[in-house]
C-alpha cells in the first residue's frame, strides 16, 4: 500500500524518508516539486501525481508536504486519511506538527511511524495504543533520561492493540476524575451583497476530554438529538445505542478526543449572529477606492460576540490601504495584500467601523472584482443550534467524577460576498 | 560525504557495554537513516546489538536492519536465530514482533524460513500473531512470487478465522497475493459481512472494497429490471447508430430482448447475502474515517438498488468539510456519481456553492459537480450563482466558469440564449484570458443555431484586433469562415487583416486563417481570389510541416488547374458541410467503469495492480456455495477435491441440495412479510430448478428425496422465522455466527443432515426479512415485522416438532466428536453444546409461565359510571407487531345502560412509544363482558401510556404502566449460552443482590413459579452440560436460570437466582440496558421474599 513516506518543507527540503518495503530513491520527489513549483499556491497542489513507475499521494499540513509514494492501486482516500492520522498523532505527541519540532524528534518520528504501518498497512493508529508503546517526551522525561539513560520506549508490550477496546489503555488511574465535553458548532454561510443568506448550515464537534480512572462506561444524551441531521462518531460510540435511543453510549479513550461530528438538519433556519454593511468600491479614475465597513450584531440570543475579526483579500493591484477603524486594529499584509482587522468584543451601543481609501498601483486598471470579506468571531456558552447536553452517566465505576459541558459558537466559513 | 572518523566514533560507542551510550549511537544512526543518508558500513557493529537488553536499542537496531538487509544479505543472516528464537517466545507480543521483522528483511535466502514462520504463526493460539502472520504474507509474496501457491493455503487458513483482528489483515493479503481467487472468498462471505462492524477501520476499507468485487461476480444486477427499461427505450437507438457491425447488433439486441423476458417472467429478487452486505455496510456511512465512508459509498453506488443509493450522499457531503486533499478526491468521486444519478445529490446542491477561499482544484470540481447538477429547475439558481463566481480574482476559475456556463447552455435548451448573452457581454471583459476562453465557448454555442446570432459573430469579428489569445483568434476566424455566409462583408476584411499578420501568429491561428481563405474562395471567389493566393504562399514557406501541407493541400483542392484531380469538385462540399454542433460533456463521463473511490478511477487510467470491478452475471452463479460447510473440507484447497468427496461419501451429497431450500426461505419470508407472494413464489420456483441444472449431476438422484424433505423443511423454517423476528438485529449477527459453527458440526454427525439445512435456511431467512423491512422503510432497525401465516403454522406443528426434533437431538455428542481432526475437537465440543438451540424455536410457547396473569385496573366501576375496566399482560406474542407488548383488556358494564362505540383516542406517549389501538367495539350491553387486545410499543421503559378511553358518552383519561417483568419476551438458551452470554454482560451489565428466600420459597418449583410470574421469563434447563462448569453446585443448592429478550430492543435479560443454605439466595441479574436491569432486581427481589 505505502511504500514510502517523505517530509517535505514548505520551501522543498527533504528532511524525512521512511521506507516500508523496498526503498524508492528520493528523487521521485523531484516530480512532485515540480507540480508544486507550478501550482504556487501549496494548497493547490494535486493530492494525487502520477509518474511513470510510481503514484504520489500527499497532504498539506502544518505548512509541511506528507508525502507517500506507492507502486499500485490503493484507494487515495486511504492514504490520504492515513496521512492526516500521521500528522495528528505529531501534534498530539509533540504539540505542534512543525518541520523544527519533527526535526528534534527525528528518532520518535521514526519509531512512531515504524509502529503505525506494517509493509505499508496500517497497524496501530490509535494514540492511546502507540502511547503506550512509545512514550511521548515531556521536558520531565528528557531531563531524567539523559541523566539515567532511560528510553521513551515503553517497557511493557502493547496490551491494548489486543483488546477489543483498542482505543483505552488499562491501568488508567487518576486522583482526579473528570470529563469535560465541548459542544462546538461552526456556522458555514454565505451570504450576498445585500445581506441574505445564500447558504447556511451549521456544524459541530462534540470534544471531549475524558480522565477518568478504570474502564468507565459513559452514556451522554442530548436534549434535542432530533436537531442532528447527520453524525459520525468517535469508533467508541456504540451505534446500535444510538440507532434506538439517541443516546451516546462509549467506554471513552483516555485523553482528548473528538466524540462526534454532525449535521445540524437543514430544515432549521440558522440564526446569523452578526451582519456586515459594506461598502467596497474602487473609482474609475485616479486609481483609489473607498472601503467602509459596519459589523452589527444580529441574532446572538443575548450573549455577546466575541474575537470578531475580518479578513478582507484584497486585489493584487492594491498598493496600500489608509484606513480607520472605530474600534480594534487593523494590518494590512503587503505581500499576500490581506487586511485584516481585529475587532475584538461587538459592542451593540456603538457599532465598530472600519473606513478609509485604498490605493491602487498607478496604471493598473481598476480592478473587475470586489474582495469578499470572511468574518470570524467567537460565541461562549452558546451552542447556535440550540443543541443541549442533557445528562451523562458513568457505570462501571464506583467514584463520582467531575463532570462539565462548555458551549462554543464559531463562524466557520463564513464569508460576505460584496 | 562522512569521516570515516565519526563512524568510528559511532562503532566504538555501539561496541560499549552501556546500554546509555549503545542508545545514543543508535539514535545518531536513525537520525542518518531518517535524513536519507548512508549508513550502511555499520551494519556489523548494528547487527550485534539485536539480542540487546534494552528495548529501545533493539527497536532501533530492527529499525536498521530492515532498511539496510536487503544490501547485506550475508551479514543480516546473523541477526536471524535471534528472531527464531523470538519465534518460540511464551508471550504472544514478542512472537508478533519477532515475526515482524523476520518477515521484513528482505533476504531471498530466509524464504524458507520465512514460509515455515509464517505458516507456524498462522496457526498460532493468539490472534495477534495470526495478524501479524497476515501482514507477512504479502512480504513473502513480493519477496519471492513463486511461493504463491503455499500463500494462497495459508491464507485459506486465515480467511476462515474468526477474529476481527486477523480479518481486515488477511483480506489485504488476499487483495495483493491472489485477487482472482475468489472462490476462497465464497465460505467467508457471510462471516466478513458479520464480522466487518467490529473491524478495525483500515481493514474495513480493504473488505469492502474486495466484497464489492465479490458481489458483482455473485449477484445479480439489482437495477436489471431498470437498465433494461433504459436501453429499451430512447437511449438504445443513439447507442446502436455509431455502431457499425449490424449483424453484432442484432445478435445482441436479442440477447438483451431474452433477457428481458427473462426477467418479465422472473421478477428480481435480491440474494439475501446481498442485502446482508448492504445492510451492514450501512452503518460504516457513519465512519469518522473518510476513507470507510468513501468505501461504503461505492459499494453502494456499485450494487445497491436505484431506490436505496440516496442514503450515501449525505456521508459524501458531511466529508466536504474535511481536509482540502479529502474534498479533492470525494468530489472526483461525487462528479463521476452526478452523471449518472443526478437527483441523489440534488438537495445538497448548496453544499457545492464555492467560497473564494477554496483552492482552485477544489473550485473547479465543485463546478464541476454543479453543472452536473443543473437542471430546468435549478439552473436560474445555479447561473445566478456562476455570476459571482465570474467575477473571481482567480482567473483559472473564471475560464472553468465560462466552459461550465457553456455545458449547462448546451445540456438546457431554455437558458441558451441567457448564456448566450451572458458570454457576449464578458467579451468587453478587461481579462483577456475571460474574453478568450468566451469566445470558445461562444463558437460551441452558436455552432448550434448560427442563423440567428449573425450580429454576435460581427461582433466576435471586431475582437480580432485587440484578442491575442491563439485558441480565441483561432475560434473566431473559425467562426467567420464557417459562418461567412452571414457576415458577407466583414469576412473578407478579416482575412485581408489576418493576411497582414500572418507570420507573427500561433499555429493553431494560421491553420484557421488557411480555412479562412479556403473558405471564403470558395464562397466568394471575386474578392478573395488575391488575397487567398497570397496566404497560401506564405503558408507555403512557413516553418511548420503541418502548416506547409495544409496550404499545399488547400491549393490543390481549390485552386483550379488543367490537372486538378476529381476531387476539386467537391471542394464546397468538403469545406462547407454541415458539421454536427460539438457535445460538450463531463470530463467524467463513463468514468464509473473504474471501481469508485479507486486511484484508477482518479487518474481516469489503470493503475498497477488494479483489479477490474466486473460486470454483473447474466445469470446469478449458485448461491449455496457461501452456506459453511464440514471442517474437514475447509482443508481441501480446491472446490474440484470436495466434490469428488461428495462422491465418494454419498450422504453429503445433500448439501448440496441446499440451493433449492435457500430459494423457497426466500419466497416464503417475502411472502410472510406480506408482500406479493404469488409472483414471489413461481419466481422461486423456476430458479430453485435453474441452480439445480447449474449444481452437479448427482443433485438429481436425490431431487425425490429432497422434496419429501421440502415439506419438514418448511415448516422448521417457519418456526425459526418466527423465533429470528423476536430477535434483535445486533442478535442476529451473533446468532447467525454461532448458527454457522453449529451447523459444520452438525453435519459432520451421520444423520444431522435436516438439522443443518433447516440452521442455514435460518440465517437465510434473517436476511431476506429484513429485506422486507427496508422494502417497508422502517426506520428502527431493531423491529421485525412479524409474519402471521409462519406464526399459525408454529402453532399448528409444535408438537410434531418437538418429536421430530429431539429425534434428532438424542445422539450422544461424544461419539460424534471421534472421527474429526483434533484441531477442531475443540470448537466442536462446545459447538456440538450449541446444537440444542434447535430447540429453542419450540420452547417459548410451551413453558409459558402457568401461573394465572395478574390483572390491573384500568378504570374503576364507579369513576367509570358503571364502566370498568382491567387490563392484564396477556404474554401473548402481539401478532401485528412483534414489538409490542400485548395488552389484553375486559370491559365490564355494570351500568344499567348500554355502551357504544368503545374507542380509545388522544394517546399520549413519550418519544419512541408507540401503540396499537384496539378495534372499536360497537356496542357492550348492560352486564355484558367484552375482550380486547391492544398492543404497545414501550420503547423498553417502564412509561405510562396514557389516553382517553371514549364511549358514545364520556371520555375517561387512563394510563398502563407496564411492571418491568412485561417488558421482555422470553426465549430459550441453553445452559451454556446463558453462560456465554452472561459472560458477555459483565461488569456494570450485571447486578447481583443477596436475599433470604420466604419460607414457602425454597423449592424450585416455587422459585420458579415466582421468577416467572414476576417477569416473562423462561427458564434456562440445567445439566445439559458437564464439561464445562468445573464447580458443580450440588444438587442441594440448585441455580435457577432464566433468560428472555426485551421486546422492543430485543437486549437480553439473563436472571439467575442462586440459591445457598437455609434460604439464603444471590439473585443476579445480567442485562444490558441498567434501567431494567436494576428494576426487575427489585421487583424478583419482592416476589421471591414476600
Amino acid at each position: 500500500m505505502i511504500n514510502s513516506l517523505f517530509l517535505i518543507s514548505h520551501s522543498g527540503d527533504i528532511f524525512l524518508e521512511k521506507h516500508w518495503k523496498s526503498v524508492i530513491s528520493r528523487s521521485v520527489c523531484d516530480y512532485f516539486l515540480e507540480a508544486k513549483e507550478k501550482a504556487g499556491d501549496p494548497e493547490n497542489v494535486a493530492p494525487v501525481l502520477q509518474t511513470p513507475h510510481h503514484y504520489l499521494i500527499s497532504i498539506y499540513r502544518g505548512k509541511l508536504f506528507f508525502l507517500s509514494v506507492t507502486q499500485t492501486e490503493v484507494p487515495p482516500l486511504f492514504v490520504i486519511e492515513f496521512l492526516h492520522r500521521v500528522a495528528d498523532t505529531f501534534q498530539d505527541y509533540f504539540g505542534d506538527c512543525s518541520e523544527v519540532v519533527i526535526k528534534e524528534n527525528t528518532v520518535t518520528v521514526y519509531e512512531l511511524l515504524e509502529e503505525m504501518l506494517d509493509n505499508g498497512f496500517p497497524l496501530a493508529t490509535e494514540s492511546n495504543v502507540l502511547k503506550e508503546m512509545i512514550r511521548p517526551p515531556t521536558i520531565l522525561r528528557s531531563v531524567v533520561n539523559t541523566l539515567t539513560g532511560g528510553s521513551n520506549v515503553g517497557g511493557t508490550l502493547p496490551t491494548g492493540q489486543l483488546s477489543n477496546v483498542p482505543w483505552r489503555r488499562a491501568g488508567v488511574k487518576y486522583t482526579n476524575n473528570e470529563a469535560y465535553f465541548d459542544v462546538i458548532e461552526e456556522i458555514d454561510a454565505i451570504l450576498d451583497k445585500s445581506g441574505t443568506t445564500v447558504f447556511a448550515e451549521i456544524q459541530g464537534v462534540v470534544e471531549a476530554c475524558v480522565k477518568l480512572t478504570g474502564m468507565p462506561d459513559l452514556t451522554l444524551s442530548f436534549m434535542n438529538p432530533r436537531l442532528l441531521d447527520d453524525v459520525s462518531f468517535h469508533p467508541c460510540v456504540r451505534f446500535k445505542r444510538w440507532e434506538s435511543e439517541r443516546v451516546l453510549s462509549f467506554i471513552p479513550p483516555d485523553g482528548n478526543f473528538r466524540l462526534m461530528s454532525y449535521h445540524v438538519s437543514s430544515q432549521n433556519l440558522v440564526a446569523i449572529p452578526v451582519y456586515v454593511k459594506q461598502n467596497i468600491s474602487f473609482l474609475e479614475t485616479g486609481s483609489c477606492g473607498r472601503l467602509d465597513i459596519t459589523i452589527g450584531p444580529k441574532q446572538t440570543m443575548g450573549k455577546s460576540v466575541e474575537n470578531l475579526t475580518v479578513t478582507i483579500p484584497m486585489p493584487k493591484s492594491v498598493l496600500s490601504v489608509n484606513l480607520t477603524a472605530t474600534q480594534g486594529t487593523y494590518t494590512f499584509d503587503l505581500t499576500t495584500k490581506v487586511v485584516l482587522w481585529d475587532v475584538g468584543k461587538l459592542n451593540p451601543q456603538k457599532l465598530p467601523n472600519l473606513r478609509g481609501s485604498i490605493s491602487i498601483q498607478t496604471g493598473s486598471p481598476k480592478p473587475e472584482e470586489n474582495p469578499s470579506i470572511n468574518i470570524g468571531l467567537q460565541i461562549q456558552q452558546l451552542a447556535i443550534s440550540g443543541l443541549k447536553v442533557s445528562r451523562l452517566d458513568m457505570y462501571g465505576e464506583k467514584y463520582k467524577p467531575f463532570k462539565g459541558v462548555k458551549y462554543v459558537t464559531k463562524a466557520g466559513k463564513f464569508q460576505v460576498r460584496t | 560525504m562522512f569521516s570515516p572518523f565519526r563512524h568510528d566514533d559511532l562503532k566504538e560507542m555501539l561496541d560499549s557495554n552501556k546500554d546509555s551510550l549503545k542508545l545514543e549511537a543508535m539514535k545518531r544512526i536513525v537520525a542518518m537513516i531518517a535524513r536519507g543518508k548512508n549508513a550502511s558500513d555499520l551494519f556489523p557493529a548494528v547487527v550485534k546489538n539485536v539480542a540487546c537488553k534494552n528495548i529501545e536499542v533493539k527497536k532501533l537496531v530492527y529499525v536498521y536492519l530492515v532498511r539496510y538487509a536487503e544490501e547485506q544479505q550475508d551479514l543480516a543472516l546473523l541477526s536471524i536465530s535471534t528472531f527464531q528464537r523470538g519465534l518460540k517466545d511464551p508471550n504472544q507480543l514478542i512472537r508478533a514482533s519477532a515475526l515482524r521483522v523476520l518477515s521484513s528483511i528482505r533476504v531471498t535466502i530466509i524464504v524458507p524460513i520465512m514460509m515455515l514462520a509464517i505458516k507456524e504463526a498462522a496457526s498460532d493460539m493468539s490472534p495477534y500473531v495470526r495478524k501479524t502472520a497476515a501482514h507477512a504474507i504479502p512480504k513473502l509474496y513480493s519477496l519471492d512470487p513463486e511461493q504463491k501457491d503455499q500463500l494462497i493455503e495459508v491464507i485459506e487458513k486465515l480467511l476462515a478465522d474468526k477474529t476481527t483482528l486477523v480479518a481486515g489483515s488477511v483480506v489485504m493479503a488476499f487483495e495483493e497475493v491472489c485477487p482472482e481467487r475468489i472462490d476462497l472468498i465464497h465460505k467467508n462471505y457471510r462471516k466478513l459481512c458479520n464480522l466487518l462492524i467490529d473491524v478495525e477501520e483500515w481493514g474495513q476499507v480493504v473488505i469492502i472494497n474486495m466484497l464489492t468485487r465479490y458481489a458483482r461476480t455473485q449477484f445479480l444486477n439489482p437495477n436489471i429490471n431498470e437498465s433494461l427499461l433504459e436501453e429499451g427505450g430512447g437511449a438504445d437507438k443513439t447507442f446502436y447508430g455509431s455502431d457499425e457491425d449490424e449483424d453484432e447488433d442484432e445478435e445482441e439486441k436479442e440477447k438483451k430482448a431474452e433477457a428481458a423476458a427473462m426477467a418479465k417472467r422472473k421478477p428480481y429478487v435480491m440474494d439475501p447475502d446481498h442485502r446482508l452486505l448492504l445492510r451492514n455496510t450501512k452503518p460504516l456511512l457513519q465512519s469518522r474515517n473518510a476513507a470507510v465512508v468513501m468505501a461504503v459509498a461505492q459499494l453502494y453506488f456499485h450494487l445497491a438498488p436505484k431506490a436505496e443509493v440516496g442514503v450515501i450522499a449525505k456521508a459524501l457531503v458531511r466529508l466536504l468539510r474535511s481536509h482540502s486533499e479529502v474534498q479533492y478526491v470525494v468530489l472526483q468521486n461525487v462528479a463521476t456519481m452526478t452523471i449518472k444519478r443526478r437527483g441523489m445529490f440534488e438537495p445538497y446542491l448548496k453544499s457545492f456553492y464555492i467560497r473564494s477561499t477554496d483552492p482552485t482544484q477544489i473550485k473547479i470540481l465543485k463546478l464541476e459537480v454543479l453543472t452536473n447538477l443543473a437542471n430546468e429547475t435549478n439552473i436560474s439558481t445555479i447561473l445566478r450563482e456562476f455570476q459571482t463566481y465570474i467575477k473571481s480574482m482567480d482567473k483559472d476559475f473564471v475560464a472553468a466558469t465560462i466552459q461550465a456556463i457553456g455545458r449547462c447552455a448546451t445540456n438546457i435548451g431554455e437558458v441558451r440564449d441567457t448564456c448566450l448573452n451572458g458570454l457576449v457581454q464578458l467579451l468587453s471583459n478587461r481579462d483577456e484570458l475571460v474574453v478568450a476562453e468566451s469566445v470558445v465557448v461562444i463558437k460551441k454555442l452558436l455552432q448550434m443555431q448560427p442563423e440567428k446570432h449573425s450580429d454576435i459573430i460581427k461582433h466576435m469579428a471586431k475582437l480580432t484586433d485587440n484578442i491575442q489569445v491563439p485558441m480565441a483568434r483561432a475560434s473566431i476566424l473559425w467562426l467567420i469562415g464557417e459562418y461567412c455566409e452571414h457576415v458577407p462583408k466583414i469576412a473578407p476584411d478579416v482575412l485581408r487583416k489576418m493576411a497582414k499578420s500572418f507570420t507573427n501568429e500561433e499555429d493553431i491561428v494560421k491553420l484557421q486563417i488557411l480555412n479562412l481563405a479556403a473558405k471564403l474562395y470558395l464562397t466568394n471567389s471575386k474578392q478573395t481570389k488575391l488575397l487567398t493566393q497570397y496566404v497560401l504562399n506564405l503558408a507555403k514557406y512557413d516553418q511548420n510541416y503541418d502548416i506547409r501541407d495544409r496550404a499545399r493541400f488547400i491549393r490543390q483542392l481549390i485552386v483550379p488547374t488543367e490537372k486538378s484531380g476529381a476531387l476539386s469538385k467537391y471542394a464546397k462540399k468538403l469545406f462547407l458541410a454541415l458539421k454536427p454542433a460539438p457535445v460538450l460533456e463531463s470530463p467524467f463521463k463513463d468514468r464509473d467503469h473504474f471501481q469508485l473511490g479507486s486511484l484508477s478511477h482518479l487518474l481516469n487510467a489503470k493503475a498497477g495492480g488494479y483489479q477490474e470491478l466486473p460486470d454483473w452475471p447474466e445469470s446469478a452463479p449458485d448461491p449455496s456455495v457461501r452456506n459453511v460447510e464440514v471442517p474437514e473440507w475447509t482443508k481441501c484447497s480446491s472446490r474440484e477435491k470436495r466434490k469428488e468427496k461428495k462422491v465418494e461419501k454419498p450422504f453429503y451429497s445433500d448439501s448440496e441440495g441446499e440451493s433449492g431450500p435457500t430459494e423457497s426461505a426466500d419466497s416464503e419470508s417475502d411472502s410472510a412479510s406480506g408482500s406479493e407472494s404469488g409472483s414471489e413464489g413461481s419466481g422461486s420456483a423456476s430458479e430453485s430448478e435453474e441452480s439445480g441444472g447449474v449444481s452437479v449431476s448427482e443433485e438429481e438422484e436425490e431431487e425425490e428425496e429432497e422434496e419429501k424433505k421440502t415439506k419438514k423443511r418448511e415448516l422448521k423454517k417457519a418456526v425459526q422465522e418466527s423465533e429470528s423476528e423476536q430477535s434483535s438485529e445486533e442478535e442476529d449477527r451473533k446468532h447467525e455466527r454461532k448458527m454457522k459453527q453449529q451447523k459444520s458440526d452438525s453435519e459432520s454427525e451421520s444423520d444431522e443432515e435436516e438439522e443443518s439445512e433447516s440452521e442455514s435456511s435460518q440465517s437465510e431467512s434473517d436476511d431476506s426479512e429484513s429485506e422486507a423491512e427496508v422494502r417497508k422503510k422502517k426506520k428502527a432497525a431493531e423491529s421485525k415485522p412479524p409474519s402471521k401465516p409462519a406464526k399459525k403454522e408454529t402453532t399448528k406443528e409444535k408438537k410434531e416438532m418437538s418429536l421430530l426434533d429431539l429425534d434428532d437431538f438424542e445422539p450422544a455428542p461424544s461419539p460424534q466428536v471421534t472421527p474429526v481432526n483434533n484441531l477442531f475437537s475443540n470448537s466442536l465440543v462446545t459447538d456440538l453444546e450449541g446444537l440444542s438451540l434447535s430447540e429453542a424455536v419450540l420452547l417459548p410457547a410451551t413453558i409459558a409461565p402457568s401461573s394465572a396473569l395478574k390483572s390491573y385496573e384500568l378504570l374503576h366501576r364507579i369513576t367509570g359510571e358503571g364502566l370498568s375496566v382491567e387490563y392484564c399482560f396477556s404474554r401473548q406474542p402481539f401478532s401485528p407487531d412483534a414489538n409490542m407488548v400485548a395488552v389484553q383488556m375486559q370491559f365490564t358494564n355494570s351500568s344499567a345502560s348500554d355502551t357504544k362505540s368503545l374507542h380509545m383516542e388522544d394517546v399520549k406517549l413519550q418519544s419512541g412509544m408507540r401503540v396499537k389501538e384496539f378495534p372499536e367495539i360497537e356496542l357492550l350491553p348492560a352486564g355484558e363482558t367484552a375482550t380486547a387486545v391492544m398492543g404497545i410499543d414501550f420503547c423498553d421503559s417502564t412509561q405510562a401510556a396514557n389516553f382517553q378511553l371514549c364511549t358514545h358518552t364520556r371520555k375517561f383519561f387512563v394510563s398502563i404502566q407496564p411492571p418491568v417483568g412485561e417488558l421482555m419476551r422470553p426465549v430459550f438458551l441453553t445452559e451454556n449460552e446463558f453462560k456465554k452470554e452472561q459472560g458477555q454482560l459483565m461488569g456494570m451489565n450485571e447486578i447481583t443482590e443477596k436475599l433470604t428466600l420466604d419460607a414457602k420459597c425454597r423449592n424450585e418449583h416455587a422459585i420458579v413459579q415466582r421468577v416467572t410470574t414476576a417477569a416473562n421469563l423462561s427458564r434456562v434447563p440445567c445439566g445439559s452440560d458437564k464439561e464445562c462448569s468445573p464447580p458443580v453446585p450440588p444438587p442441594e443448592h440448585p441455580v435457577h436460570r432464566f433468560a428472555g429478550r426485551t421486546v422492543t430492543s430485543g437486549s437480553l435479560v439473563l436472571v439467575t437466582v442462586a440459591t445457598r443454605e437455609e434460604g439464603a439466595a444471590q439473585l443476579t441479574i445480567n442485562c444490558e440496558k441498567m434501567v431494567i436491569g436494576t428494576m426487575l432486581v427489585k421487583d424478583i427481589l419482592l416476589a421471591l421474599t414476600q
